[in-house]
């Protein structure tokens, strides 16, 4: 009788124990960020700004339906596995009610994996791959950057006018660079059917071996270039290229090399008439791109690269998400993000009902020198929605 | 290839090998003279190219350069000084721990010094512009690095040959215990020797900045590239590091101008693999003389006290209530623990009782696990079937390399493994169609009865602890006293008919084995695998763990393990620099306790 | 019974002749020294013998089959058993673990992952330890032993596999002079107890006379005396080699 009553209130008091935990955290909903942070810092610092920038705003006006916002951020390690534990421990023991972030592909598809498992929205904000909204899509995953087949997309109609017969392609050798290189040629050669491919060049990331591999793009005798490097490799790239005569009376198209994050770093080497997609931070005149300008510069004495904008905008999702979905629930946050419609500081967006992928864009431009400086010239945006597959092909890549 | 294009490829890999032959040289020398394996070479290449980049500002270049230099060979002498000094008596292995421990240091400090972004230097004046050669413009920087590399080869020669100094380097290279005998000053001798190697290091990180910039990511493919040019030229010698450095680049040249650029991720692994096979000392090498009383004998193999075995006993039995506890986050920390407790005990079962240092443990590791995530995916076979049969492919990749690395012994077994782990992740990386690529494989769930963190919990404890307790039964059994025979002494082994390699290859086999389980464990816990399981960062990992833990017993990996991994966990979360956290812990044990953590707790128990 | 027939062998190293056409041969039971001046070619004869270098011509016959070109270990399955110069011993090993894991290779159970090896061919090691007068340190790790006591180790392990014919490298290289004896005595007492040939090399004069049946004597190579302790001494050849080379 006597264990049988202290059973009881045993598990009476666990349930009070139990039923304590949501009460307790219903003054904040919680959010886990995680990234590699330590891996791509020139991106991911800048990255973190912008949802901290975020972060403050929402709560100021309120936070979500009166809730506060709280954002717990994790260093995922930089590599697939992990980026799952980091994931497993923001979800089982912070409670977070959504997980947002990442940046290279393989980690943003394990963590979209995880997510699918463990039945809890994902707002991936980095990866570019195309796979993480088409082939490998899931109903709890949603990618806001323009993937890389959109990039692409974006450049190939200038490419396509040019009218160059001849080109060479050079890649960084993982799926980045050998997706935009496949989605190059697959769209250059439906604009333009003439188009040969004249020289491929992968080198590994980070590794570039740049004379040898500008030599052997100058032996291919191409009429132009596409390239999908960045980072050390572009700038690489760009010094052998430039002492050794490569970009000489050929267009180059180079996918990214806008973005301040990889233009900055070339100071005056940045070179001329480039094709690029990237972020022309201080010339978009937008009302809300200078609200958000002026308030990330007040707040962090520093001008945005793309991925504060990234950021910012990510968080800002998760929050519109929580408000139109009233609260928590997997479901309704699902629900709420189909065609939801909100602005970032590039423009307004819409997340597409089919594929969980937002129609942000990209800025399409030129590169030229000013001051010494690299800059995006003739630079237009690109709205994302004009550079998505159709809802035939989206079905038949995701398979549904 | 027309001619000319040709021409300019070979200048283009004479560029490129005076850079790499800068780097080997300086680690070639340090080996010779100090036996230690100094992983953190590339660490100090990319202190170099920093220090270069940010004195080029003020200073112009050419100043940079040699103030660069200068700087690194007084940071190596410091380290050599406060750190190296103190532990050259202990297992080789601990001193390359402790030099990993200083490449996640340097790493940092790099980081919180000069921050995260790439550091593009200037371009070298006089050298900024283009000569025609055949038709072709062609970088006068390149011209000038290509006269370079012989220069500093020449310079060294003479050092080593025509001073007193250099005869005392020299002899301590051929036989260290030899030259302290001599009444050389061996102290001294040591320190001289690595701030020389540190010299060059930076010297070359300092030359490259016009070429490349400086990224906090050069350090580990540095000191990779410089370890395949030392093997490949031959430990110890600077001719041979010359020509392999030669040898290396000319063929990534090539491969890139013959439009195999893809071939530059595994061509100098290829090489290395190709030429340790052929040539197990390298192009240059001589045998090495066997170090004479290093380390220390480890004491007889005593059977487990009943206290010892209950204990463990009673160990799964608390693992295996954990569940009734926390279904949450620490059942999923623990199975991470346990699958490294596996990965680390079957690299413990050839490095310690069986002497075979392995570099390139993780690709028997990620073979098991795309093995188990190939036969589900591809395969369509039940997860269950997938899970045991998966580990196969890691067995089946150990009886393969093994069959190689056996033969070879010390640094060079070392350097095999590696490179075979490296042509293994290759190909997993490049086979986009079987394997995923890069992205690697998604969708490895383990089946819906098994899905629950503790249902999967169970399996991982199950399948780990058995695993463990048939690895260290085998070593208790005359399987394992020949291996720990044959590591002793492979001279009396041989002539009591133990057939030593074969057993070696035996036991290099199981190990693959149950590193494959540890590694189809990890797939199916993680719901995906990518080729960074097979990586060289997740080898280093276990030999970490390994080594933390201490070589000279067997429950040693155990704690290893978990230490580590717990450490990566917390350490990670709440510290910015965690990396250097780290790495200033590894050290700390090193120095503190220079036969690993349950050596030291053993020998307290004992005294 | 002739148990090893050596001949003529011959090995070059480079242009110079080490060992040139040397014949001899020992029976079962017989202790034969192999004895000479630094660089008469003892320990290449030595090595030729027991397999760790190939002969350039010639013959080494154990038991009527030729041993040349086969491994040591296949060497040892024949019947020869080793001891080095520098002890070589197993030093994470107790004294009786080192002689067990000779037994386990004779009775050919190394691949066993099974069983317990502790457990394996107890008593039959501390038989052959106690023939060497080891059995009472049975238990000491091998790396804390005396220099002498790991001689006499290896003897117990060279004994483990019922050798017919022991090949000994400088037995007594490193030991005190008193000590000597008492290893060589315990050796040739074990050898013709035993009916084991012995092919031993050494340094010391009075080890070798007072314990050789037969001794071989080396001198630029060639083989220059072979015969008794007393034939020896008085061979004026070996006279000649030895004051020569002390005078």
């Amino acid at each position: 009788m006597m264990t049988r009553r202290r059973a009881l209130l045993g598990v009476a008091s666990l349930a009070v124990a139990f039923s304590a935990a949501p009460l307790a955290q219903a003054q904040t909903i919680k959010v886990g960020e995680m990234n590699s942070y330590k891996l791509f810092p020139a991106f991911l610092e800048p990255y973190k700004k912008g949802w901290e920038l975020a972060l403050e705003e929402i709560n100021k006006a309120g936070g979500i339906n009166g809730r506060k916002l709280e954002v717990v951020s994790r260093e995922d390690g930089g590599n697939p596995g992990d980026a799952v534990r980091t994931a497993e421990e923001l979800l089982s023991r912070e409670n977070v009610s959504v997980l947002m972030g990442t940046f290279a592909s393989h980690i943003g598809l394990a963590v979209s994996n995880l997510a699918n498992q463990r039945k809890v929205v994902f707002v991936a904000a980095e990866p570019l791959t195309d796979k993480i909204v088409w082939e490998n899509g899931n109903r709890y995953t949603f990618r806001i950057r323009p993937s890389t087949y959109m990039q692409v997309a974006m450049l190939v109609p200038d490419a396509a006018k040019l009218k160059k017969q001849r080109w060479a392609i050079v890649y960084p050798n993982y799926e980045y660079g050998q997706s935009a290189t496949a989605s190059f040629k697959k769209l250059l050669s439906k604009a333009q059917p003439d188009a040969q491919f004249v020289g491929e060049q992968a080198p590994a990331l980070n590794k570039i071996d740049a004379g040898a591999v500008v030599q052997a793009l100058i032996d291919a005798k191409p009429d132009a270039i596409f390239s999908s490097l960045f980072g050390a490799d572009l700038q690489k790239f760009v010094r052998e290229g430039n002492l050794r005569g490569l970009f000489k009376d050929r267009p180059v198209f180079n996918l990214l090399a806008g973005e301040p994050e990889y233009l900055d770093p070339l100071k005056d080497e940045t070179p001329d008439g480039w094709y690029v997609t990237g972020y022309p931070w201080n010339e978009i005149k937008t009302p809300a791109h200078q609200k958000f300008l002026a308030a990330y510069q007040a707040k962090w004495k520093d001008y945005p690269r793309l991925g504060s904008v990234v950021g910012y905008s990510t968080l800002y999702t998760v929050a519109n998400m929580l408000k139109r979905a009233g609260g928590t629930d997997t479901e309704k946050m699902i629900a709420a993000m189909k065609g939801m419609e909100m602005d970032t500081p590039i423009g307004p967006i819409v997340w597409r009902p089919i594929d969980n992928q937002s129609t942000m864009g990209a800025y399409v431009g030129r590169l030229a020198k000013k001051q010494g400086k690299g800059v995006m010239v003739n630079w237009r945006y690109a709205d994302g929605a004009l550079f998505l597959p159709t809802f035939e092909e989206v079905r038949a890549l995701r398979k549904e | 290839m027309t001619y000319s294009s040709v021409l300019i490829q070979f200048l283009n890999g004479l560029a490129g090998a005076s850079t790499l032959f800068l780097v080997a040289a300086g680690l070639s020398l340090i080996f010779g003279v100090t036996r230690i394996i100094n992983f953190a070479h590339g660490s100090l290449y990319m202190l170099g190219m920093y220090v270069a980049v940010w004195a080029a500002e003020p200073l112009g270049f050419w100043w940079s350069v040699p103030i660069a230099a200068l700087a690194v060979a007084v940071f190596g002498a410091g380290v050599e000084i406060a750190l190296l000094r103190r532990i050259y008596g202990a297992p080789e292995l601990l001193q390359l721990l402790a030099t990993f421990a200083l490449v996640l240091i340097v790493k940092d400090f790099t980081l919180w010094q000069w921050g995260p972004e790439d550091m593009l230097g200037p371009r070298a004046p006089g050298f900024s512009g283009a000569v025609e050669i055949a038709g072709r413009p062609f970088p006068e920087y390149e011209l000038f690095l290509i006269g370079f590399g012989p220069l500093v080869l020449g310079a060294l020669w003479l050092l080593l040959t025509r001073t007193r100094w250099g005869t005392l380097v020299r002899a301590a290279t051929q036989d260290r215990e030899m030259a302290g005998a001599l009444g050389v000053n061996q102290k001294w001798l040591f320190t001289g020797v690595f701030a020389l190697g540190a010299l060059l290091a930076g010297l070359g990180g300092a030359l490259q900045i016009p070429r490349e910039p400086a990224t906090l990511l050069i350090d580990l493919s540095v000191v990779s590239d410089a370890f395949v040019v030392v093997v490949v030229g031959g430990l110890g010698s600077i001719g041979g590091a010359f020509v392999a450095a030669l040898l290396i680049a000319e063929i990534k040249a090539f491969c890139i101008g013959l439009g195999f650029s893809q071939l530059t991720l595994v061509v100098e692994f290829i090489v290395m693999a190709v030429v340790l096979v052929l040539r197990p000392w390298g192009l240059l090498g001589r045998v090495p003389a066997p170090a004479r009383g290093a380390g220390g004998a480890e004491p007889p193999l005593e059977a487990p006290s009943p206290a010892a075995i209950g204990a463990l006993l009673a160990l799964c039995g608390a693992l295996a209530l954990v569940p009734a506890l926390s279904a949450g986050y620490t059942l999923v920390l623990l199975t991470d623990v346990l699958v490294f407790a596996l990965f680390a005990v079957s690299l413990h079962f050839i490095m310690g009782p069986a002497g075979l240092h392995s570099f390139g443990h993780a690709a028997y590791f990620g073979l098991g696990a795309y093995g188990a995530g190939l036969l589900l995916v591809r395969g369509g076979l039940p997860m269950e079937l997938s899970l045991l049969l998966g580990p196969l492919a890691g067995g089946l990749g150990a009886v393969l390399f093994g069959w190689f690395c056996v033969r070879l012994s010390g640094v060079y077994l070392a350097m095999l493994t590696l490179a075979f782990a490296q042509i293994a992740w290759s190909v997993v990386f490049q086979w986009d169609a079987f394997t995923g690529g890069s992205n690697g494989l998604i969708g490895i769930w383990p089946a819906p009865w098994l899905s629950s963190k503790t249902a999967y919990y169970y399996v991982t404890l199950a399948l780990s602890a058995g695993g463990v307790a048939l690895l260290w039964r085998a070593l208790y059994s005359p399987f394992g006293y020949a291996l720990r025979a044959g590591r002793d002494s492979p001279l009396r082994a041989d002539a009591i008919g133990i057939d030593v390699r074969g057993l070696q290859w035996a036991a290099f086999s199981l190990a693959g084995l149950f590193a494959g389980v540890a590694g189809a464990l990890y797939a199916f816990s993680k719901g995906s695998i990518s080729p960074e399981s097979l990586s060289v960062p997740r080898s280093v990992d276990g030999l970490v763990m390994v080594l933390l833990g201490g070589i000279q017993t067997l429950t040693g990996p155990l704690w290893g393990a978990a230490l580590f991994t717990w450490l990566q966990d917390a350490v990670a979360r709440g510290i910015d620099y965690w990396r250097a956290v780290i790495g200033g812990v590894v050290l700390l044990l090193v120095l503190a306790f220079p036969q690993g953590l349950t050596g030291f707790l053993r020998r307290r128990s004992a005294a | 019974m002739t148990v090893l027939a050596v001949r003529a062998l011959s090995k070059a190293f480079g242009g110079v002749q080490a060992v040139r056409q040397v014949s001899f041969t020992i029976a079962a039971g017989e202790l034969l020294a192999l004895i000479g001046p630094n660089g008469a070619g003892k320990t290449t004869c030595f090595n030729l013998v027991n397999g760790q270098l190939p002969p350039d011509a010639g013959e080494v016959e154990f038991l009527g089959e030729s041993l040349l070109g086969l491994a040591p270990r296949k060497i040892w399955r024949r019947g020869v058993g080793r001891t080095f110069q520098i002890t070589a011993t197993f030093a994470s090993m107790t004294v009786r673990e080192n002689v067990q894991m000779a037994l386990l290779s004779h009775h050919r159970r190394l691949a066993s992952v099974f069983s317990l090896a502790r457990r394996q061919h107890v008593d039959e090691a501390d038989a052959l330890l106690a023939r060497v007068h080891m059995r009472d340190q049975a238990d000491r790790p091998c790396a804390v032993l005396a220099y002498g006591d790991l001689k006499r180790v290896e003897l117990a392990v060279a004994l483990a596999h019922q050798p017919r014919l022991l090949l000994m490298d400088e037995p007594t290289a490193g030991m005190a002079p008193a000590e000597r004896s008492d290893l060589m005595q315990l050796a040739a007492d074990l050898a013709r107890g035993s009916g084991i040939a012995v092919l031993f090399t050494e340094h010391d004069m009075d080890v070798v006379f007072r314990h050789a049946d037969r001794i071989a004597v080396l001198s630029g190579g060639e083989l220059i005396a072979n015969g008794s302790p007393q034939e020896v001494r008085a061979d004026a050849a070996v006279r000649e080699v030895y004051l020569g080379s002390y005078a």
